[in-house]
C-alpha cells in the first residue's frame, strides 16, 4: 500500500487502480460473493450434510485426485517439450508450437468426444488395449487422459519464457567447472526453473479441477466411481437444488484456493532459495 | 445535459421498439418450443406442417423455434428465464416444477385431453444384431457379462421412465417386497458401465461407440436407432411389462401472456391432437392417442402390458421416493448398505 502510494514515474495511478478495482469486483468478486452467500439457505447442518455425502466426497476425491495426477504427469513432459521448443531449431517447429496450443483452442466438448471415440473399446487406440483387459474410456484412466490433454499447454507456456531467460552460458560454465550433465541439470537448471514448474503445476491443476466439457464424455459418470464434482453440481442444478449446487461449488472454490495459496507460498520459497 | 440526451435516446429506442413489435404482431409470429432430447425429428416435422396450416387459415406467417436438451435442464432453463411459449417435456414432474413456481397454471394437466400428453411411448430393450446374449425380458439383464446402457435418472427424463419400468417389473414378481425390488435395481445398475446425462447421449454410446449389449430406451428412440444405423444391426425386444411413458405439453402462461402469443401457442398444442398432427406423431415412432391413426400403424406397436406413473402415486411421490437426494437411486450407489 505504502509503496504503491509513492509517486510513480507514470501518470494515472489513481484512475488505473480505480478501473482495476471496479473490474475485479464486477468480473470476479460479485459472482464469487453470490456463490459464498447462496449455500447458507440450507443452514449450517444442511450445508454440512450436503457436502459430506459419500457420493460428494467420492466425486471431490476423484476431481482433485485426477487433476493433481494429471498436473504431475504434465510437469516433466511439459518441461521436456518447453526445453525442446526453446533450445532447438528443427523443421516443423512452428507447427509443433501451434499444436501445443490446440487443447486451449479446441472447444472442450470436441476434445472430449474425439478422445472418447479414440479410446472407447471400439476406437482406434482403445481397441488395442481392450484385448489386454485395459479399459481407458469410461474409467478414471480416461478422466486422467482428458485432464492431461487440457492441462499440457498451461505447463509448457508457463515454463517456456523462463527457459528463454536462462542463459546457456550458465550450463556451459557449470560444465567447464567440471560438473557432469546430471549435476548441471540438478544444481543449475532445475533450481532456476523451480518456481515456473510449480506455477505450471498450479495452473494445470486449477484447470483440471474445474474441467467439465472434455471429461464428461469420456468419464462414464458412474456415481462413486467416475462421477466428477462439476457433474454433481450440474445434477444438483437440474434438480433445482441451487443451494446444494452452490455448497459444492463453494467447497471446490475453497479447496482450490487453499491449494493455489500453498503453491504460491512454496513458489516464493523455492524462488528465494534459487536466488 | 447528459441525462437529457439519455432520455431522448431511450425514448427514441422505445418508439422504434414499439413500431417493430406492432409490425411483428400483424404478420409474423414466432414461438419457442422448449422440448427434451429425442424429439428433434418429431417437432421438425410438426413445426413445418403447422406453419403451413396456420398460414392457410390466417394468412399470417408463423415460425416455431425448437430447443432440445435433457428434460430437467430445459425446465431449469425456462425457470431461469428462457422465453418458452410452450414446453413439451419428457415427464410431468418437470412441468410441475414450473407450475410450483408460478410460470404455468396449476391445472395444466387438465387443460388438454389425455393428461396433456398428445402422444405416448414406452420403454423397450434394444439389443444388437441376432440378440447374441438372448435377452428376452428384464431378468435377463442381470445375467453375468451383460452390459446395460441407460442414462442418469438424475438428469434424464427418459432414464426415469427406464428406471420405473424396470422397478414396476421387479415389484410385481411373486413374493416381491420393497427390499427385493431395491435389490433388483441395485443389481441392474451394477451392469451399467456408463451413465450418460441424456437419452441421446446413451443412444450414441450404444449405437456409435459400440458400448454395452443392451440399451434401455424410449420406443421411439429405439425405432430411430434402427432407422438411422440400419435395422439389420439392432433388434427391439418388448419386455413382459413396461410403463406407459407420457411426455406432457403445456403453455407457459407467464410468457405467452407477456408476449401476446397465447392464441397461437394454444392452437399449436391443439394441432398435436389433430388427425394430421397424430399422423406425424405416428410417423416419428411415437404412439398416437387417436385410435384410428394408431390402428393404421398397429404392427409397429406391439401390445405390451404397461403400468403408468399413476401406479407409483404420480410424479410427486415417485420423484421423492426414487430420484430425490437420498432416494432409491442414490441408495443403490451407496456402498455398504
Amino acid at each position: 500500500m505504502i509503496a504503491g502510494a509513492r509517486k510513480s514515474a507514470l501518470p494515472g495511478f489513481g484512475a488505473t487502480l480505480g478501473i482495476t478495482m471496479v473490474w475485479l469486483s464486477l468480473i470476479v468478486l460479485i459472482p464469487l460473493a453470490a456463490l459464498v452467500l447462496r449455500p447458507w439457505e440450507l443452514g449450517i447442518a444442511g450445508f454440512w450434510h450436503s457436502i459430506t455425502d459419500p457420493r460428494v466426497l467420492a466425486a471431490l476425491r476423484l476431481s482433485f485426485g485426477a487433476a493433481t495426477l494429471a498436473a504431475a504427469v504434465n510437469v516433466p513432459f511439459g518441461l521436456l517439450i518447453a526445453w525442446v521448443m526453446v533450445r532447438y531449431r528443427f523443421p516443423g517447429r512452428g507447427l509443433a508450437d501451434s499444436l501445443i496450443d490446440m487443447p486451449l483452442a479446441l472447444p472442450t466438448a470436441v476434445a472430449g468426444i474425439a478422445l472418447t471415440a479414440l479410446f472407447a473399446p471400439n476406437g482406434w487406440i482403445g481397441a488395442l488395449f481392450a484385448p489386454l483387459g485395459i479399459k481407458i474410456a469410461y474409467t478414471p484412466l480416461g478422466i486422467l487422459l482428458a485432464l492431461i490433454f487440457v492441462g499440457l499447454p498451461f505447463v509448457v507456456r508457463t515454463i517456456e519464457p523462463v527457459i528463454m531467460d536462462l542463459p546457456a552460458e550458465a550450463e556451459e560454465a557449470a560444465a567447464t567447472l567440471g560438473a557432469t550433465r546430471t549435476q548441471t541439470l540438478r544444481r543449475v537448471v532445475l533450481p532456476a526453473l523451480g518456481p515456473a514448474l510449480l506455477a505450471g503445476f498450479g495452473a494445470a491443476l486449477a484447470r483440471g479441477v474445474g474441467e467439465y466439457g472434455s471429461v464428461i464424455f469420456i468419464a462414464g459418470n458412474m456415481p462413486m466411481f467416475t462421477e466428477i464434482a462439476p457433474l454433481l453440481i450440474i445434477i444438483r442444478l437440474e434438480q433445482l437444488d441451487y443451494a446444494g449446487a452452490a455448497a459444492l461449488g463453494l467447497v471446490m472454490l475453497m479447496v482450490s484456493f487453499g491449494i493455489l495459496l500453498l503453491l504460491n507460498l512454496l513458489e516464493r520459497r523455492v524462488g528465494r532459495r534459487a536466488a | 445535459m447528459f441525462s437529457h440526451r439519455l432520455t431522448r435516446r431511450s425514448a427514441l429506442g422505445a418508439t422504434l421498439g414499439l413500431l417493430a413489435a406492432g409490425r411483428a404482431k400483424a404478420a409474423d409470429t414466432t414461438l419457442l418450443n422448449v422440448s427434451y432430447d429425442p424429439t428433434r425429428e418429431l417437432y421438425r416435422d410438426i413445426n413445418r406442417a403447422f406453419a403451413a396450416t396456420w398460414q392457410a387459415k390466417t394468412g399470417d406467417r408463423i415460425t416455431i423455434n425448437q430447443s432440445h436438451a435433457g428434460s430437467g435442464a430445459q425446465a431449469r432453463a425456462v425457470l431461469d428465464g428462457l422465453q418458452a411459449d410452450v414446453v413439451t417435456l419428457a415427464l410431468g414432474a418437470d412441468i410441475d416444477a414450473l407450475a410450483k413456481r408460478g410460470l404455468v397454471a396449476a391445472d395444466w394437466e387438465t387443460r388438454l385431453p389425455d393428461h396433456a400428453c398428445p402422444y405416448t411411448s414406452t420403454i423397450v430393450i434394444l439389443v444388437r444384431k441376432g440378440n447374441p446374449k438372448s435377452i428376452q425380458d428384464w431378468p435377463d439383464l442381470l445375467k453375468p457379462g451383460v452390459a446395460v446402457i441407460t442414462p442418469n435418472p438424475k438428469t434424464s427424463g427418459g432414464a426415469r421412465w427406464n428406471f420405473l419400468a424396470a422397478l414396476a417389473w421387479a415389484q410385481r414378481q411373486p413374493g416381491a417386497t420393497d427390499a427385493s425390488a431395491e435389490d433388483f435395481m441395485r443389481r441392474l445398475f451394477r451392469q451399467v458401465p456408463v451413465l450418460d446425462t441424456g437419452a441421446r447421449g446413451a443412444t450414441t454410446s450404444f449405437a456409435q461407440r459400440g458400448l454395452g449389449d443392451v440399451l434401455l430406451a424410449w420406443e421411439n428412440e429405439a425405432w430411430l436407432v434402427c432407422k438411422e444405423f440400419g435395422a439389420d444391426d439392432f433388434a427391439i425386444v418388448s419386455p413382459s411389462l413396461s410403463i406407459l411413458a407420457e411426455p406432457p405439453v403445456s403453455l407457459v402462461d407467464s410468457i405467452v401472456d407477456k408476449r401476446g402469443t397465447r392464441e397461437a401457442a394454444q392452437t399449436y398444442l391443439e394441432y398435436l391432437y389433430s388427425r394430421q398432427g397424430q399422423e406425424i406423431v405416428a410417423k416419428n415412432y411415437y404412439r398416437p392417442r387417436d385410435t384410428e391413426v394408431a390402428a393404421r400403424y398397429a404392427e409397429r406397436y406391439p401390445a405390451i402390458p404397461m403400468v403408468t406413473v399413476r401406479d407409483f402415486g404420480g410424479w410427486d411421490v415417485a420423484q421423492a421416493k426414487y430420484f430425490a437426494d437420498g432416494g432409491l437411486f442414490d441408495r443403490i450407489f451407496t456402498p455398504g448398505k
